[in-house]
């Protein structure tokens, strides 16, 4: 093969006319780029001004109170968006709590363990819990997961209760749908996502530096510990991010499961609400300032996206310097 | 009451009644309505023997009574078959908005638009239609107790958990004679906006103005420690499934999930079940307004069940298409008149005969375009 191109062959196309068509098509195809990297801080402007814009009317009523307080009382005029937001970084929390573990185990194995012939059915089952679609998540945790979980809640309730922190965390009483089981759910939801882009990331760890692991003797584990995982530290972190815009910004899973009532507890078993949740559940009654206030709860969460990304990313960095 | 037709009665019966009521400026239908005399002489439900149109007509709004507009909508294929309803669903608010903003031909709505937010909406004047109504039962889950009267004091209290027992005084005092157990009364509202909670609320503000201070919405501040269920069905499977819990569902939904309700006292004085029956009784009860915007809760009359829920279908009065005007009047038409017959079929109360005929007037006051 290379001794095919290391002599091009004279009658070919001469370099002038071949440099200048390949740099106005290089111009017009640098031109397209631009205008679709453009259209994306265009649409994300568009919207923020659109929702803004619509969501006017109830800042102006509720002013400071509307990122403040936590009173919701849509028929009174009165919007306080705390408690959703508290219920937003909770049920987000519980569900990256849960799922990075996970989604870092299957990712290794998948990578790294399971024989060649495991990995591609494997994968493929992983994935396909991310084409469920998240109506069928949120009914299954009201049918089948919450019922299930109410005996769980019981019997920690009743264990924790001599034990300072966790005997505030379990207390009931509970009805299985709660805080925790939206976790739960969002934990499933978001495994797939952190996992396939996980083993991507792993996969792209040079041979030769897992090889040079164990020729120094060390074991599996140490190989991905000392290999895999400073290799692929920032490829994990932009899954989790990922994982966590989804998290945070699911919506029927979460608003059929999380019990819908706007409060800020510590029992992780009661109920609560969170910003999307709200959205899709008042929606479609809301009119005027109610509406007003529900979109600007959609400016708010696009808000807080974007803060806890940029704290999240802070605090890698700063990890990692520290090391 | 007036008798009721059975579910499948011929798709072109046609009464005399329609003709007193049509007004004639709806100028599609044929003069050869002919009368069926055997079913046309005690009620007024007809049918016009129309042109065949062909249209496709879009809404959305209210999931209230889309139960009713579905079987409505399929029973009406058999009399325009080129003729598409599609009723979307969404809410009451959603199918305000969509008719504001013409995106859909007509919308269902369980509430009324507010004077000032008339002059936003683009298609001009707009007309209420009432269609049907129907009961909300207050639901409760106590095996024992076959038989459970309320009043609105007492259930505002109960859904504000001012009253938490089962034998409160308060409860015991409506039900002598009754062996009310101590549990824990366990409260199951909507999880969603929804025009059931608006109703609900409504009638608490009307029959219960002292007690009751969480105000009227489609969603309301409930106190904590409630439990919150999505749609009717939610809060019907929360009732159902948790002894001691009381909630407000709409009738069709509270019998689907076999739960017991009680009897609510009314304006009246007297102590009445959530029936079809009932809750017609209270359309005649209630005072309509000249644009057909009524209020049926807590309404006078000795038979009224005092939680009915009305609800319209918004229209604009001019239509700017002629076949879609006119499949618009035709189905509205078809609403009031058969599918009057075909609400009790799935548990939706129908309008009281002089409601119907000023319905139908109001449709048939609707304009559209000549050819």
């Amino acid at each position: 093969m290379t001794t095919l191109t290391t002599e091009p062959p004279p009658p070919l196309a001469p370099p002038p006319a071949l440099g200048r068509r390949s740099a106005s098509g290089d111009r017009a195809f640098r031109a397209l780029t631009l205008a679709c990297g453009a259209a994306v801080l265009a649409i994300l402007g568009l919207i923020a001004i659109s929702t803004t814009t619509e969501a006017w009317p109830a800042f102006k009523e509720a002013g400071l109170s509307f990122v403040t307080s936590t009173r919701w009382a849509p028929n009174v005029d009165v919007f306080g968006s705390l408690a959703f937001v508290y219920g937003t970084i909770v049920t987000a929390l519980i569900g990256l709590t849960l799922a990075v573990p996970v989604s870092v185990g299957i990712a290794l194995f998948l990578s790294d363990v399971a024989s060649r012939r495991l990995r591609r059915p494997v994968g493929a089952l992983v994935d396909l819990l991310a084409a469920v679609p998240s109506v069928v998540y949120g009914f299954w945790g009201v049918a089948v997961l919450a019922p299930a979980l109410l005996p769980v809640y019981d019997f920690l309730d009743e264990v924790s209760s001599p034990v300072p922190v966790l005997s505030t965390l379990f207390e009931g009483p509970s009805t299985g749908r709660g805080l925790f089981t939206a976790g739960i759910i969002l934990a499933l939801m978001v495994t797939p996502i952190i996992t396939s882009i996980t083993r991507e990331v792993f996969d792209t760890v040079p041979a030769a530096q897992k090889e040079a692991a164990y020729a120094l003797g060390a074991t599996r584990w140490e190989m991905i510990r000392a290999a895999i995982f400073p290799h692929s530290r920032a490829g994990m972190v932009g899954a989790v991010m990922l994982g966590l815009g989804r998290a945070m910004g699911e919506t029927i899973a979460a608003a059929l499961v999380i019990g819908s009532s706007p409060q800020i507890t510590a029992h992780l078993f009661s109920s609560g609400d969170s910003m999307a949740a709200v959205i899709a559940n008042q929606f479609g009654e809301a009119g005027g300032l109610h509406r007003a206030a529900l979109i600007g709860l959609g400016v708010e969460l696009f808000a807080l996206t974007i803060i806890v990304n940029i704290v999240a990313r802070a605090i890698v960095v700063r990890a990692g310097r520290m090391r | 009451m007036r008798r009721q037709f059975p579910r499948f009665a011929s798709p072109v019966a046609v009464a005399l009644a329609f003709a007193l009521v049509a007004t004639g400026c709806g100028t599609d239908e044929t003069d050869e309505a002919t009368s069926d005399g055997a079913s046309g002489q005690q009620n007024t439900v007809t049918t016009v023997k129309e042109d065949p149109i062909s249209a496709t007509l879009d809404a959305s709004g209210a999931t209230f009574p889309k139960a009713f507009y579905d079987e409505a909508i399929s029973q009406y294929k058999t009399v325009q078959p080129g003729v598409t309803v599609n009723y979307a669903g969404g809410g009451s608010g959603q199918g305000r908005n969509q008719l504001r903003d013409n995106l859909v031909a007509f919308a269902g709505s369980d509430g009324l638009v507010k004077e000032e937010d008339k002059p936003s909406y683009k298609g001009g004047e707009l007309l209420y239609v009432p269609t049907v109504a129907a009961p909300i039962t207050v639901s409760y889950n106590l095996p024992d107790v076959r038989d459970l009267q309320l009043d609105a004091d007492t259930i505002a209290k109960i859904f504000q958990r001012q009253t938490t027992r089962w034998d409160d005084p308060a409860i015991a005092a409506l039900n002598s004679g009754v062996r009310l157990p101590s549990t824990d009364i366990t409260i199951a509202h909507r999880s969603d906006g929804s025009g059931t909670t608006e109703n609900f609320s409504k009638y608490l503000v009307a029959a219960a103005p002292g007690t009751w201070t969480l105000g009227s919405g489609s969603t309301v501040e409930w106190p904590s420690g409630t439990q919150a269920g999505n749609g009717n069905q939610g809060v019907a499977q929360i009732v159902k499934s948790t002894p001691g819990a009381v909630g407000y569902v709409d009738l069709s939904d509270a019998k689907a999930t076999q739960l017991q309700f009680a009897r609510v006292k009314n304006k009246a004085g007297r102590f009445v079940a959530p029936t079809l029956e009932a809750a017609s009784a209270a359309l005649a009860g209630a005072q309509v307004n000249a644009d057909l915007s009524y209020d049926p809760l807590n309404a006078d009359g000795a038979d009224s069940y005092p939680v009915t829920a009305p609800t319209w279908i918004l229209v604009y009065k001019n239509q700017p298409d002629r076949s879609k005007g006119l499949a618009l009047k035709s189905f509205l038409r078809f609403l009031l008149t058969e599918g009057q017959n075909l609400a009790r079929t799935v548990d939706y109360a129908a309008l009281p005969q002089t409601l119907q005929e000023r319905s139908l007037a109001q449709i048939e006051s609707i304009v559209v375009p000549a050819p």
